[in-house]
């Protein structure tokens, strides 16, 4: 079903509000999850962000209902299943391992959910038929599970947590045990599949990249809590906080100084070490005075010649090629790093050279204010 | 010269013929300690018992093994069926297989228990299981009887609790025997089921969970599924023993409620009939490998692939 385009208010799927939860007692007690409020569109590829020990997979559990909240509500359509088991919650899970059952073949791990809602035979028969088709695994169906190799292993998985249509489907880094081009494939396969069933994909991983390929929206999270969520591109352009651009992608942070306070405004002017002045974005409910650290992704800057102006000026100490792109060290004025990507394209050297003296020209609506 | 082909063969030659004469002790040991007495058995099944126990080598007779199961009357030689050794060969299977049973149902909690433990307590369990195997089987029967005896510890308890008025008589009835065979038998269930219960992934259960499975259905159709191995192997070594108990129904089942294990002794006994208690003797063996044979053909069915 395509999407409806333009709609602002879409239905919430699944909504955390206040999670806490504490694992332990006493001295060694763990706060995994810090009042954590989250919540997930209909319809929604939503992904959990953040190295490991984050929290994501404990959200993800008690989403799934393998472990219960220390504090807080867990809304599936609005109404509370924090404390419900997770055989009574319509939301099912692609394990990291798979956990396929090694007692069952393909065809019967994929029609377990259904057979215990107790569906009538002909319609399971119809729905693995159905599922196996979708994971394009038609001919495996009566295969063992230690008879498929990795990537099968993680088709079945998907299609059997598929298999009872459930509101919700959980992800627990379900593409971390693939290999690059496996994992690629899956990507666009996982986009695919939540295309054509509609149902609302929570994805968990520690890898950015996959993060924003395949994201609807993404949340950002480090030591229990939420740090920013929004779209791939306002997390990788505009983001708020100095771990979420520093854990997605390289980033350019910059000190500067912002003079008159204007309040509530979505951008400031920024005056940079050297006098130039920048137009920064700030992050939303901010009101940005003093000193404050500036992010500039390094492909959103050009070099120039000294004499061709730009908001700051340094030194190239080292060019370094990487097959599509160069990338520029900049040692700024200041004494500050600055990195520079440019696309190599046909037909262009680098025009600049160890040791030169250069400008560098931050482009329109680059640089964004951080939180801290 | 030898090609190299002649040579290779002389050694693969020489290669099978050291490893026969290297096992060769080994074979003769269990050759003669092993599955010679089956075969001396086997012999003595067909000969004519003699007078004072022992039998008359050298004369054929199928006497032993018509006794089994078949009695001739004194008086008219009618041929009737031996009710008294049928009761037996029931008694003792019934006992067996609820014995099994029982240890299964006890003996499943109890692996559960011990391997869903932190790991370094689950060893500490595990010895605990294993205790009662430092005192002799004798020593155990007679303790159970002071459990179960009418002025025993339970019928104490159950007196002083107002549960019961009169004691319970427990000793002397199958129910005694059952009593002793499940206690001295249940670690030899708990163990092999913890063994493969140890093993099982609990990342499977949570899935079983996830997909609409209640605790019920997990346990029918997820552990018990992959934990059946042990199950079958703690069901052998609990039914064998059982089928061929003598100390335990000896000692609580009394003179009367006899198993196989004590009516194959009292033939090499008191009984004075060899022939007839070896015959007794292979139709145990014959009862045990059938089961086996049952066993097995059940796990190759079903447990293909992860046995």
């Amino acid at each position: 079903m395509p999407k409806p385009e333009g709609v602002q208010e879409k239905r919430i799927a699944v909504e955390a509000r206040g999670i806490t939860k504490i694992f332990g007692a006493g001295e060694n007690a763990l706060r995994a999850l810090d009042n954590v409020s989250v919540s997930i569109r209909q319809n929604e590829f939503f992904t959990l962000l953040g190295p490991s020990g984050c929290g994501k997979t404990t959200l993800l559990r008690l989403i799934a209902g393998f472990e219960y909240p220390s504090e807080g509500a867990i809304l599936l359509d609005g109404t509370d299943i924090a404390t419900l088991p997770p055989f009574k919650r319509p939301v099912n899970t692609v394990f990291q391992s798979y956990a396929l059952f090694p007692h069952l073949t393909v065809a019967q791990n994929i029609a377990f959910g259904l057979e215990m809602l107790g569906k009538p035979r002909a319609e399971i028969n119809a729905r693995v038929a159905q599922m196996l088709k979708l994971v394009q695994m038609e001919e495996l169906g009566q295969r063992r599970t230690d008879q498929i190799s990795g990537g099968q292993a993680q088709r079945v998985a998907l299609a059997r947590a598929l298999a009872p249509s459930p509101k919700v489907l959980l992800l627990d880094e379900p593409l971390s045990a693939l290999d690059y081009k496996l994992r690629k494939e899956m990507q666009i396969e996982l986009k695919r599949m939540q295309h054509e069933t509609g149902i609302t994909f929570i994805f968990v991983t520690h890898d950015q990249e996959e993060a924003l390929t395949m994201s609807d929206r993404i949340a950002v999270m480090s030591k229990g809590k939420i740090l920013q969520i929004g779209g791939p591109r306002d997390i990788y352009e505009r983001p708020s906080d100095r771990f979420v651009a520093n854990f997605i992608g390289e980033t350019n942070f910059i000190d500067a100084e912002i003079d008159g306070a204007t309040g509530g405004a979505a951008a400031v002017i920024a005056r940079l070490p050297g006098g130039a002045q920048i137009a920064a974005g700030v992050p939303d409910g901010m009101v940005p005075r003093g000193r404050v650290a500036i992010v500039v992704r390094p492909e959103h800057a050009v070099l120039a010649r000294p004499d061709e102006g730009g908001q700051l000026r340094g030194t190239v100490e080292n060019v370094v090629y990487s097959g599509t792109d160069t990338h520029f060290h900049v040692r700024l004025d200041g004494g500050n790093p600055f990195v520079v990507r440019s696309q190599n394209r046909r037909g262009t050297e680098a025009a600049f050279a160890a040791g030169d003296p250069v400008a560098v020209r931050i482009q329109d609506g680059a640089a964004q204010v951080l939180r801290d | 010269m030898a090609t190299a082909r002649e040579v290779s063969d002389r050694a693969a030659r020489r290669d099978v013929r050291d490893r026969w004469l290297l096992s060769a002790p080994a074979l003769i040991v269990i050759f003669f300690a092993a599955i010679g007495p089956l075969f001396v058995m086997l012999a003595y099944s067909f000969m004519a018992k003699g007078d004072y126990g022992d039998v008359k080598f050298g004369q054929f007779s199928l006497d032993g093994w018509f006794s089994v199961f078949l009695q001739r009357d004194i008086f008219d030689d009618t041929i009737t069926l031996a009710d008294a050794h049928l009761s037996i060969f029931w008694r003792s299977v019934r006992l067996s297989v609820i014995t099994t049973v029982l240890t299964i149902a006890l003996g499943f909690p109890t692996a559960y228990f011990i391997a869903t433990r932190p790991r370094h307590t689950r060893e500490i369990w595990v010895f605990l299981v294993t205790i009662p195997f430092w005192t002799n089987l004798l020593i155990r029967t007679f303790a159970m009887q002071e459990v179960i005896r009418n002025e025993g510890i339970l019928n104490t308890l159950l007196i002083r609790l107002g549960i019961i008025a009169q004691p319970l008589q427990i000793m002397y009835t199958d129910a005694a025997i059952l009593f002793g065979m499940v206690y001295v038998y249940l670690p030899l269930m708990v163990l092999p089921l913890y063994a493969s219960m140890e093993k099982l992934d609990f990342r499977l259960v949570e899935a079983g969970y996830d997909l609409y499975a209640g605790r019920l259905q997990v346990l029918r159709r997820v552990i018990f599924p992959l934990v059946k191995p042990g199950v079958i192997a703690g069901s052998i070594l609990v039914f064998i023993p059982s089928l061929g108990a003598y100390v335990i129904p000896r000692v609580l089942g009394g003179g009367k409620n006899m198993m196989l294990g004590n009516l194959i002794e009292m033939q090499f006994g008191a009984g004075r009939n060899w022939p007839l208690g070896a015959a007794i003797s292979i139709t145990l063996m014959a009862i045990v490998m059938v089961a086996l044979l049952f066993y097995v053909r059940n796990t190759a069915r079903s447990g293909a692939g992860h046995g």
